[in-house]
């Protein structure tokens, strides 16, 4: 192989790094919509690269839904310090009680679509123009057909009849007032992509991606770990068991999963694994639907 | 190992969703939701089988409103390459989104329908795929197990479109027999095709070389982003930001900025904040220079011996992609990788068949669909190369400046 080659992490790499100057340099305002998962942080880490010597020239935006888990929120604020970026924390707390809106009940309260709410009044607030989100094209059907630069109006609706068309690596972000964009650059990454990019460029992960042992009770085949937010009733059994965490959202509403993984190579070995117990055959097992749960979760944010 | 990034062309029942599906799925690459969308077809058919086509099925609102959104993405890995698909829907405003999802691709599958042979839109595909010189074509002889796996059939076809290859001057073609259904030669070489020596699909696309297909001879570099961190330690540190769009560039290359040609010397590379002695095609970098020159978004960084085109008045090829018509005369921003600048449209040629490669007048506007052979006048010179030579430096669109929308595809002559 000729030493002028990139291996596929690097090339997906070089794209995503030409989407963040991109933004940088046509948009007035951007933002990173930072989610506290590995995802962004991964984003964070390829914003890094692009602008190096330089600073990420826009802030990290966190929508707190208020149920995160402390250790996230502890990454949060260390990897905010770290690259020395402007952190904006803005709280779905605060909507509830200004908007007047209905906090949901049950026993996992999900404040997931609420969300969208704050999102949208912090968007109005900083008159953000761009906004960088860290959805992946594989993670299900809509996103699959979403382009890199994806227009919205100022719902923050997508209008998937009025694509513009997305040519070699031209990326048209005129729009009106009002509007604003959402930019995915890490859209071709895989789940794997990321964790095998994780570990090649030794990327700090909050603990809670790694085995610990937790107080969880099951729930419909699912571990959900008992805290503020999630309180046994009498009919349930407490558990104390060895999880992590395949993606990280709310506490009321992301699922661990039974693991012995205690770095990134067992981590990595262990997906790899479950996808190959997902591979040819058409049964599947409690451990796989879980996972695609968990996966599922995410599109609430954007 | 690498990326492979290719799109499948073909009509409705050519079997391009069956294709696809059986790639995803004998590679062992099936998504979860859709595993389990597969466990509920293959519960309700006797024989066990399974709906590969199930697994490129569109969103609900497609399926209820039944329109077609464009170009989707779908992925796959093998222990030896990562293909990323486009997968482009084979019926309404097809020009449109095939060219969309070809824009990027380094190969695409032409399918053919063993039972018809070479098509009218066989015909059309393999000419959008020679406009926008997509670099290896792959002829998928599909339902190979519905002509009894002759091999005559699948010879006459070989002959029918070698003469559609040489017309469009398309190199580098690979002709397969298979059946997407059966899963004839997809992953695993066919049994019953034993006449066909050559590789099974998938084995094809891992081992196809494109090592070649990024021109390392020819460097082009424009700027993206003027990187200033203005702080006490970096106080006069300015960094031109961008992607090696082709070739090589060293510390100490005599380089030219263009349009306005000045020269001057690369002083520092940088890659991801590492200082680096060379960097090259695809990498996005940082060029430092020898001189203090006015520099921005959109300048071109080239080699003193070895410059591209700088013109203000350019022949191209449109291929129109908006609803609104285009007439002699509208103005738009054309934007060339980074550069955005005033353009008009002076004049239309002709039209360009894409079924027969024809010229025709142009008669009132260019619809959608339409490729047409123009001429643009620019408000301040582009930096580039003829698409034909140099895909990557010779590609442009045209943004409509009220609408905001992207109305064509601007191929540079």
């Amino acid at each position: 192989m000729s030493k002028y080659h990139l291996d596929y992490l690097e090339q997906l790499e070089a794209e995503s790094i030409h989407i963040f100057r991109e933004v940088a340099a046509q948009f007035e305002r951007p933002a990173l919509l930072f989610s506290g998962g590995k995802d962004s942080i991964t984003m964070v880490h390829l914003a890094k690269k692009a602008f190096a010597p330089g600073k990420i020239p826009f802030p990290l935006v966190h929508i707190d839904t208020g149920h995160n888990f402390p250790e996230a929120l502890e990454f949060r604020d260390w990897l905010a310090k770290e690259v020395n970026a402007t952190l904006v924390v803005r709280k779905v707390e605060d909507t509830i009680q200004q908007k007047n809106l209905t906090e949901p009940r049950g026993k996992f309260p999900s404040r997931n679509w609420l969300q969208t709410y704050t999102l949208l009044d912090t968007i109005e607030e900083f008159k953000f123009d761009a906004c960088i989100g860290g959805a992946r094209r594989d993670e299900e059907k809509a996103r699959a057909k979403e382009r890199i630069f994806s227009v919205r109006d100022e719902f923050g609706q997508w209008n998937p009849k009025l694509q513009r068309p997305e040519l070699w690596n031209i990326y048209n972000g005129r729009i009106h007032k009002g509007e604003n964009v959402r930019v995915f650059p890490i859209s071709n990454w895989t789940e794997l992509d990321i964790w095998n990019y994780i570990r090649k460029e030794n990327i700090d992960l909050p603990s809670i991606y790694f085995a610990h042992e937790r107080q969880v009770i099951e729930h419909e085949g699912q571990l959900v770990a008992i805290s503020e937010f999630v309180q046994p009733d009498a009919s349930d059994v407490v558990l104390t068991k060895q999880v992590r965490y395949r993606t990280v959202g709310d506490m009321t509403c992301t699922a661990a999963v039974e693991s012995t993984a205690a770095n990134l190579d067992e981590v990595i070995n262990e997906i790899i694994a479950t996808r190959i117990s997902e591979r040819g055959e058409t049964r599947i097992d409690d451990k796989v639907t879980e996972a695609a749960m968990e996966d599922r979760k995410k599109n609430g944010y954007f | 190992m690498d990326l492979l990034r290719f799109i499948t062309a073909g009509s409705v029942d050519d079997g391009k969703s069956t294709l696809i599906g059986r790639l995803l799925y004998d590679s062992k690459n099936i998504l979860i939701d859709q595993l389990e969308a597969l466990e509920k077809s293959t519960k309700n058919r006797t024989d066990g089988s399974v709906d590969l086509a199930l697994l490129t099925d569109g969103l609900r609102a497609e399926r209820e409103q039944g329109i077609t959104i464009d170009v989707a993405y779908r992925y796959f890995t093998t222990p030896k390459r990562k293909f990323i698909i486009a997968d482009a829907p084979g019926h309404v405003q097809y020009t449109r989104n095939m060219i969309t999802g070809a824009s990027n691709a380094s190969l695409i599958i032409v399918l053919v329908d063993a039972r018809q042979g070479v098509v009218e839109q066989t015909r059309r595909h393999s000419i959008i795929a020679s406009l926008l010189k997509i670099p290896h074509v792959v002829v998928a002889i599909n339902k190979m197990d519905l002509v009894e796996y002759s091999q005559d059939v699948f010879n006459n076809i070989v002959i029918d479109y070698a003469e559609v290859a040489k017309q469009l001057g398309l190199k580098n073609v690979t002709y397969i027999p298979i059946s997407a259904l059966n899963g004839d030669n997809i992953v695993d070489r066919s049994e019953i095709i034993d006449w066909y020596d050559g590789k099974p699909l998938l084995e094809f696309l891992e081992e196809v070389d494109t090592a070649h297909d990024i021109d390392l001879d020819n460097a082009r570099f424009q700027v993206q982003f003027v990187i200033r961190p203005q702080t006490e330690e970096l106080h006069d540190y300015r960094g031109y930001a961008g992607k090696i769009i082709s070739g090589i560039y060293k510390r100490g290359d005599k380089v030219k900025v263009l349009p306005a040609g000045l020269e001057t010397t690369i002083s520092k590379l940088e890659v991801g904040g590492q200082e680096v002695e060379e960097v090259f095609a695809p990498q996005a970098a940082v060029i430092q220079l020898a001189d203090d020159i006015d520099i921005s978004r959109g300048d071109a960084i080239v080699k003193t011996e070895d410059t591209p085109v700088v013109s203000n008045e350019l022949e191209v090829l449109l291929c129109w992609l908006d609803d609104k018509p285009l007439q002699a005369g509208n103005k738009y921003y054309l934007q060339h990788n980074s550069r955005l600048v005033r353009a008009v449209v002076k004049s239309i040629e002709y039209k360009l068949d894409v079924n027969t490669l024809q010229q025709q007048p142009v008669e009132g506007g260019v619809k959608l669909n339409e490729v047409v052979k123009a001429t643009i006048r620019t408000a301040s010179p582009l930096v580039y190369d003829p698409y034909d030579q140099f895909v990557v430096n010779g590609s442009a669109i045209l943004v409509d400046e009220t609408s905001n929308s992207t109305v064509a595809a601007v191929l540079l002559q």
